[in-house]
């Protein structure tokens, strides 16, 4: 199990620096920390940066030193391409990188676990393009399991699943990550997912990080209405949970 | 999340896996069969005829057969049919790694002027006796053919890794490739000699009577040494269909992947273009026809792909010397004829969506 914590760390495309200065509190093994911010604040470079696919100034720290980039999976978000792969070729095809042609029986017996703890066995053996965006998610998340890392970054993994699916979802991510120990990072636009499945919260703003720290200490009125230019109020639902209540967008 | 149960759910995925290995395994090893049945009637055919059995036994016990016919098969249409396989698999091979890696359908060595660039350097040597490369005079066609081939690719390559460069602009820099390397080559032509013109003009139809042993073992060699080195990234070049950041996120160099496979890709597609001609539709026709028999999984799609290529373009050359007895038609204006209507019978009946 592996706790991370990033330290001041920047992003790069060549000379243009997209990204400086995200430094997070230890985001433990077991816990799930929320990245937030608007379109295009740098979310996805933020998780590039952390899994090594970009370069930048910073450094990512895991607890057990021992470990390398290779224990974080960063799943991207899907951008619909349509191989003519089954689906469960394409989880194969994640468990197989580096490795020989050979398929083991064991390497499928893992493939049918992590259909049927994702309840997607009945989409095994369908195309790709055959998969409506919710299902390519859960695809996209057993693509990511398969490869047992222990730190995962999900850029936005719930933008194309209805309600339902993403309470599942998020609801499934959270038991796993508190039974086996696998810290999550997950980008979220809706904020009361965060609040209700995330630990931490980290906001990032035009390439910059703005506060990090506790979910509901982050998520505040004024950081509704300075981040995302909207009136709202963060208010206690008759279960006592804190729920973000938008009145309208700042004039 | 949870869907309807269907019958695949009757046995489990690790045995439906197993099954579904075995089918393309068969599918491929019939392909197999098939390029076997068409080598060996592109061998039987010709203005002499000869029995498929006597063919047969003239290729596997030379020496039992007339002197003949010996020549006949192993001198002359031997190295043609071999020379149909050969191609045929390098360019469906090049085509469907240009698919892959530039993920676009409509890639291939000829849309995306790779095959013009290959023509035009071809010609250079042949019209002005250019060479692109000085040290090697007597090597010049193919060097020249491969060394513009290679610029044309390394600039779809470069233009395809720009940032804000759509899928259709790839599309559109091949197109505008093609025009201008044809343009070129018109040029060379008008100002080419007689016996230059000839060369080139029998270029641009593409054509495999000129096939010698030593043009067959080039190409061969080149589709032998290739295809390890694909095989061996199989599992990388799969990855790459599922997008260049899902595939980035599963450990892949993906723009070295690229450019390792588009320099190798220029190699495939030039040099037999050097020794044919232009022969344009299998780069692009035989990558689709293996996809959708065996899906993407390039550990089945790497060698369908060269099969498909090989054995269509082994088709169209007996088709070729059947059309008019005794003559033997240009392939590159064959493959065209006879391979367009085919691949829409396909097109119309694999509703299933293959790409």
């Amino acid at each position: 199990m592996v706790s991370i914590a990033l330290e001041k760390l920047g992003a790069r495309y060549g000379k243009q620096t997209v990204l400086a200065d995200v430094t997070s509190g230890v985001m433990k093994a077991g816990s799930m920390t929320a990245v937030i911010g608007p379109n295009a604040a740098g979310k996805s470079t933020l998780f590039k940066r952390i899994a090594g696919l970009i370069s930048g100034p910073g450094l990512v720290h895991l607890s057990d030193t021992a470990k390398g980039p290779e224990t974080i999976c960063y799943m991207p978000q899907d951008t619909g391409a349509n191989a003519v792969l089954t689906v469960y070729e394409s989880i194969l095809l994640a468990a197989k990188q580096g490795s020989g042609w050979k398929v083991h029986d064991s390497e499928l017996r893992e493939i049918d676990q992590i259909l049927a703890a994702l309840k997607i066995e009945a989409l095994a053996f369908k195309g790709l393009g055959e998969l409506s965006g919710g299902q390519r998610q859960l695809v996209s998340i057993a693509q990511a399991l398969i490869r047992r890392p222990e730190v995962l970054l999900m850029d936005e993994p719930t933008s194309a699943l209805d309600l339902f699916r993403q309470i599942e979802v998020l609801g499934f991510m959270k038991n796993l990550s508190e039974q086996s120990g696998l810290a999550i990072m997950i980008a979220l636009h809706d904020l009361n997912h965060a609040l209700r499945y995330c630990d931490q919260t980290i906001v990032i703003a035009d390439g910059s990080m703005i506060a990090s720290g506790p979910t509901n200490e982050v998520i505040s009125e004024i950081l509704l209405r300075d981040v995302y230019r909207v009136e709202a109020r963060i208010e206690c639902c008759s279960r006592g949970r804190p729920m973000v209540i938008v009145d309208g967008s700042v004039v | 999340m949870a869907a309807v149960p269907n019958d695949r759910l009757a046995q489990t995925g690790q045995a439906a896996y197993r099954a579904l290995v075995l089918r393309r395994s068969v599918l491929i090893a019939l392909l197999i069969v098939g390029l076997f049945l068409s080598v060996s009637i592109d061998m039987a055919l010709g203005p002499a005829n000869y029995a498929l059995s006597d063919v047969l036994t003239t290729i596997f016990h030379p020496f039992a057969a007339t002197g003949q016919l010996r020549v006949v098969i192993w001198d002359i249409r031997m190295p043609i049919a071999l020379m149909a396989l050969t191609v045929g698999a390098s360019l469906s091979v090049a085509g469907a790694q240009m698919q892959t890696i530039l993920a676009n359908p409509l890639a291939s060595p000829f849309t995306l002027g790779i095959s013009a660039a290959a023509g035009f350097g071809a010609a250079l040597a042949l019209v002005g006796g250019v060479a692109v490369f000085p040290l090697a005079t007597q090597f010049m066609v193919p060097i020249n053919a491969f060394l513009m081939a290679m610029l044309a690719a390394l600039f779809i390559h470069f233009a395809s890794t720009m940032r804000g460069v759509a899928v259709e602009t790839i599309v559109l820099l091949g197109i505008a490739l093609v025009f201008t390397f044809n343009a070129l080559l018109s040029l060379l032509e008008y100002l080419a000699s007689e016996q230059a013109l000839a060369a080139v003009v029998f270029w641009t139809m593409g054509s495999l009577t000129k096939a010698t042993w030593p043009k067959v073992a080039i190409t061969a060699s080149i589709v032998i040494v290739v295809m390890p080195l694909f095989a061996k990234r199989a599992w990388a070049l799969t990855a790459l269909r599922l997008g260049e950041d899902k595939a980035a996120s599963l450990g892949i160099n993906v723009r070295r992947l690229r450019l390792e496979t588009m320099m190798t890709v220029s190699l495939l597609a030039a040099i037999p273009v050097s020794f044919v001609g232009t022969i344009g539709f299998i780069g692009l026709v035989g990558p689709h026809i293996a996809r959708m028999l065996v899906g993407e999984d390039q550990r089945f799609f790497l060698p369908a792909s060269a099969l498909c290529g090989a054995l269509l373009l082994s088709a169209t050359s007996v088709v070729s010397k059947t059309l008019i007895p005794g003559a033997m038609l240009p392939i590159g204006v064959m493959t065209a004829l006879v391979g367009v209507p085919f691949f829409f019978v396909l097109i119309f009946t694999h509703r299933k969506k293959s790409w």
